[in-house]
């Protein structure tokens, strides 16, 4: 058994790295695994019956007088039931070669409030609500946290905020396009010996002087990013220059080596008013942002999964505003050459009036976290028992959506 | 424990200053909520309804823009209308600079800080980039003169500004059965009210339902904006009827702005909110898991007192967990960054007189690394009381590197670092970092350090 193996095998039993002589020599290792992950959490909640339309349905055109769906509203039909919204067009040659798709009608277990923050915060923390307290650490920390032993470099969180889902016990990397870190090597020592006895400092100034200097050695990896995607065709409706545009392809250079594991937001989905138009800044920045993937990862793209979750769906109605409030159920976009893309599966359970939950949203046939869990099974081979345990407490998977190529 | 200056300034207030004497005492902290607001005289920002350009300004600029186009008058209009989004831009900068220089500056940091506080609890954020300015200016006129007065007071004046209802859309709601709604196709939007409810009065643990958000924003229809008049209330929007919040019934014979302010005087005193409002000052000042005591003290005055603020800050600071020697909470960027200039002495004309650029260098950019893009937080709950959210490899990064690097820039003398630990951290600063500030190898290099330890970040 080689030690990669080894270690998978003591994730699966749960075992400790520190209670075992074959590991501990070994400070901080590699990835056991070679597939990718990238998980983009879509803050504001995606209008997911505004994305993956169910035009097919005969009570959507009812409830959305205004917001034009099927051909009417320059979408594009997917499958003869379900169409994509326009301002999603630059995915469709993603989709012919199998590469996009969606997932519908789930959601995680919150239901009610309504509240973003919590919304978001029970979709990172990957538990069905936070009652226990003690919110603490997400569901990819965990993931983390059962392969003992990874060094931080294996996963990292990109942008300006906090990224729940990545934090916890387990050390992840963090990234922001404009973080720089000058200092002497004189004024180093002497911070370390200043925070010497206040852990919380010390570890994030040693980090920050780490990743600094990983990224100053990254240049040259940037570049064969930069060439690599001028190479690529598809990147000719990507607008240069976004935010998220940097922060894919930081995550894609990343990708191409050690990391394993990468996790962002791209906001900007609370259309509360002018839906029309106003999802399209979302759409075009979750399009450009995997579009930028796909380009900036190359080959690796094909061992690659990325997942984009939102807290919650919106009202299946329109609102006064020609916007939607917010709802429940929603849909989870996927991509990636590792997955089954080109279809949109799930349960639908119409959107009648008896269908809707509580009279007013499209109702969850089933908890998101199974899809996320079984994408984890089939990329990196984590056991059922560990997954629903460990990773996402009390979940029951299901049947395997055989997401996974 | 008893009360410090130091624990004063730095917990309390935006930190210790070379020129600007601490409080003395609890007595003196409490004696400067009751006089003038030094501050807001040292240094202008305007206020709400006398801020320029205002939303009528901005759009009539537009209009004119636009009637103009293809005339003799087009050029005319087009440098009028430039002119209007450069003055809203200056005035966005410039509020920068004047709030730093009160922090950096002011006698009375604890007000500063409940300004900040009590904005972040009632957090706007533009809607378009030409009214950033005016959320300096919303601050101004709905937060900073009641930080002093009851927080019902707060909540009617933030809840009913023209800043709050763009941010949640409220001008968008219309009662179903409204005879506005009856005209075009517009509804209720939910947004305000559940907003309200959960992150300004009772909290997300409290004591109500998805019909409550429903009733309260049934009642809410009819406050609305626009720029020609302001905040109002329009009856011919607002939901015909009695709604019932909390089991109390608003409204019923005549539709008017009484039966809003009825519900939020309501809510303001309720004790679900006294608790929660408690709760969060208490973490926000002194722990992320506050003695209870504490916590009931600030509650019980609250309610005895109808939600008057002064008593509740007045518990808050006679409690002996106030003054602990365990240094809990982390500055935030835009603190970190104030009480930096503040020990510094950086003059306040350098400050006020910043240009767009040096403010950009100085403030924006820097807080954007550390975490905290300025009055922009993602969501409307504001920014996180957590250390951890702060101190992350990438917000040392950034704070780090300020320290190294700012304080040259806006000080032609840096100060001496031997004494300048001293002048930041008080009479009894960590052996650690007085062995560094004297150890290091530029003046610079000790400045930066003192700024970037722990001990200066915490509070």
């Amino acid at each position: 058994m080689d030690r990669r193996r080894f270690l998978m095998s003591g994730a699966a039993l749960g075992c400790s790295a520190a209670a075992s002589p074959f590991v501990t020599p070994v400070a901080m290792a590699a990835a056991p695994w070679d597939a990718r992950l990238v998980v983009i959490i879509l803050r504001g909640a995606m209008d997911g019956i505004d994305v993956i339309q169910p035009y097919g349905d005969q009570n959507l055109a009812g409830l959305r007088p205004s917001l034009l769906t099927g051909e009417d509203g320059g979408a594009t039909d997917l499958d003869g039931f379900f169409s994509l919204n326009r301002h999603f067009e630059p995915l469709m040659p993603l989709w012919n070669a199998g590469q996009f798709g969606a997932v519908h009608a789930v959601s995680t277990p919150y239901r009610d409030k309504r509240s973003h923050f919590d919304g978001q915060d029970i979709l990172e923390a990957g538990l069905p609500d936070l009652s226990g307290g003690g919110l603490r650490d997400g569901w990819l920390n965990r993931m983390l946290q059962v392969v003992p032993g990874l060094e931080a470099e294996v996963a990292f969180a990109i942008g300006r905020e906090q990224m729940l889902v990545l934090s916890g016990d387990a050390p992840a990397s963090r990234w922001s396009p404009d973080a720089r870190l000058t200092i002497s090597a004189n004024a180093r020592a002497l911070l370390n010996v200043v925070h010497h006895d206040d852990p919380l400092f010390r570890d994030a100034s040693q980090d920050a002087i780490e990743i600094a200097e990983q990224i100053s050695m990254q240049e040259e990896i940037d570049e064969e990013t930069q060439d690599m995607m001028t190479a690529n065709p598809m990147m000719n409706s990507v607008r240069v220059g976004g935010e998220h545009v940097k922060i894919a392809e930081f995550a894609a250079s990343r990708l191409r080596g050690d990391t394993r594991i990468a996790s962002f937001s791209v906001n900007g989905w609370d259309t509360h008013a002018r839906q029309s138009s106003t999802l399209s800044r979302g759409a075009r920045a979750l399009s450009d942002t995997i579009l930028t993937l796909r380009a900036g990862l190359g080959p690796v793209w094909d061992k690659t999964a990325v997942l984009c979750l939102t807290e919650f769906g919106r009202t299946a109605r329109e609102n006064g505003s020609k916007g939607t409030d917010h709802g429940t159920g929603g849909a989870m976009l996927y991509a990636g050459g590792a997955l089954r893309g080109g279809q949109v599966i799930g349960q639908w359970p119409g959107l009648g009036n008896g269908d809707l939950y509580d009279g007013r949203d499209l109702l969850p046939t089933r908890d998101v976290r199974d899809y996320a869990a079984w994408v984890m099974r089939g990329l990196i081979g984590l056991d059922q028992a560990t997954l629903e345990q460990a990773i996402f407490p009390g979940l029951q998977m299901g049947p395997n959506p055989g997401l996974v190529l | 424990m008893p009360f410090d200056p130091t624990i004063a300034a730095i917990r309390f207030g935006m930190g210790l200053s070379p020129n600007i004497a601490s409080p003395s005492s609890v007595d003196d902290m409490l004696a400067m909520l009751e006089e003038p607001d030094v501050a807001a005289q040292l240094v202008e920002i305007p206020k709400y309804n006398v801020a320029y350009p205002s939303l009528l300004d901005l759009r009539e600029a537009g209009q004119a823009f636009s009637r103009a186009r293809g005339t003799d008058d087009e050029d005319a209009a087009t440098q009028r209308r430039d002119e209007v989004i450069e003055a809203a831009h200056f005035a966005s900068w410039g509020a920068i600079g004047a709030t730093l220089g009160r922090a950096a500056h002011t006698p009375d940091g604890f007000r500063e800080r409940l300004v900040h506080f009590w904005a972040d609890h009632f957090t706007v954020r533009a809607t378009h980039g030409n009214h950033r300015h005016l959320v300096s200016a919303y601050i101004e006129e709905a937060i900073r003169p009641n930080v002093t007065q009851t927080f019902g007071d707060m909540l009617v004046a933030a809840a009913t500004s023209a800043m709050m209802i763009l941010y949640f859309d409220q001008h968008q709601s219309m009662g179903p059965n409204s005879q506005a709604a009856s005209r075009n196709d517009r509804g209720l939007n939910e947004n305000l009210a559940r907003e309200l409810l959960e992150l300004h009065t009772l909290g997300v643990g409290g004591s109500y339902g998805q019909t409550d958000v429903r009733e309260l924003a049934e009642l809410l229809t009819g406050v609305t904006t626009n720029a020609a008049k302001g905040a109002h209330f329009n009856a011919d929007r607002a939901e015909p009827g009695a709604e019932t919040v909390l089991g109390v019934d608003y409204g019923g014979d005549e539709e008017t702005m009484d039966n809003v302010v009825a519900v939020l005087r309501d809510l303001a005193v309720h004790p679900d909110t006294a608790r929660h409002l408690s709760q969060k000052l208490a973490v926000h000042f002194i722990s992320p898991t506050p003695d209870a005591s504490l916590i009931d003290a600030m509650t019980a005055r609250y309610l005895e007192t109808g939600g008057a603020l002064i008593p509740v800050y007045d518990a808050m600071l006679r409690h002996d967990a106030a003054w602990g020697h365990d240094f809990e909470k982390v500055k935030q960027p835009f603190d970190f960054i104030a009480s930096s200039v503040r020990a510094l002495g950086v003059p306040l004309d350098v400050i006020v007189d910043a240009d767009v650029r040096a403010l950009r260098r100085t403030v924006r950019i820097p807080m954007n690394v550390m975490g905290q893009t300025w009055q922009a937080p993602i969501g409307p709950d504001g920014w996180s009381e957590d250390a951890e959210d702060w101190i992350t490899p990438q917000g040392m990064a950034g704070r780090i590197t300020w320290s190294m690097t700012l304080p040259v820039q806006l000080l032609d003398n840096l100060p001496d670092p031997r004494e300048f630990v001293f002048a930041a951290l008080g009479p009894t600063p960590p052996d650690a970092v007085l062995f560094a500030a004297n150890a290091a190898e530029t003046i610079g290099d000790g400045v930066g350090i003192v700024l970037a330890s722990a001990a200066f970040q915490r509070r």
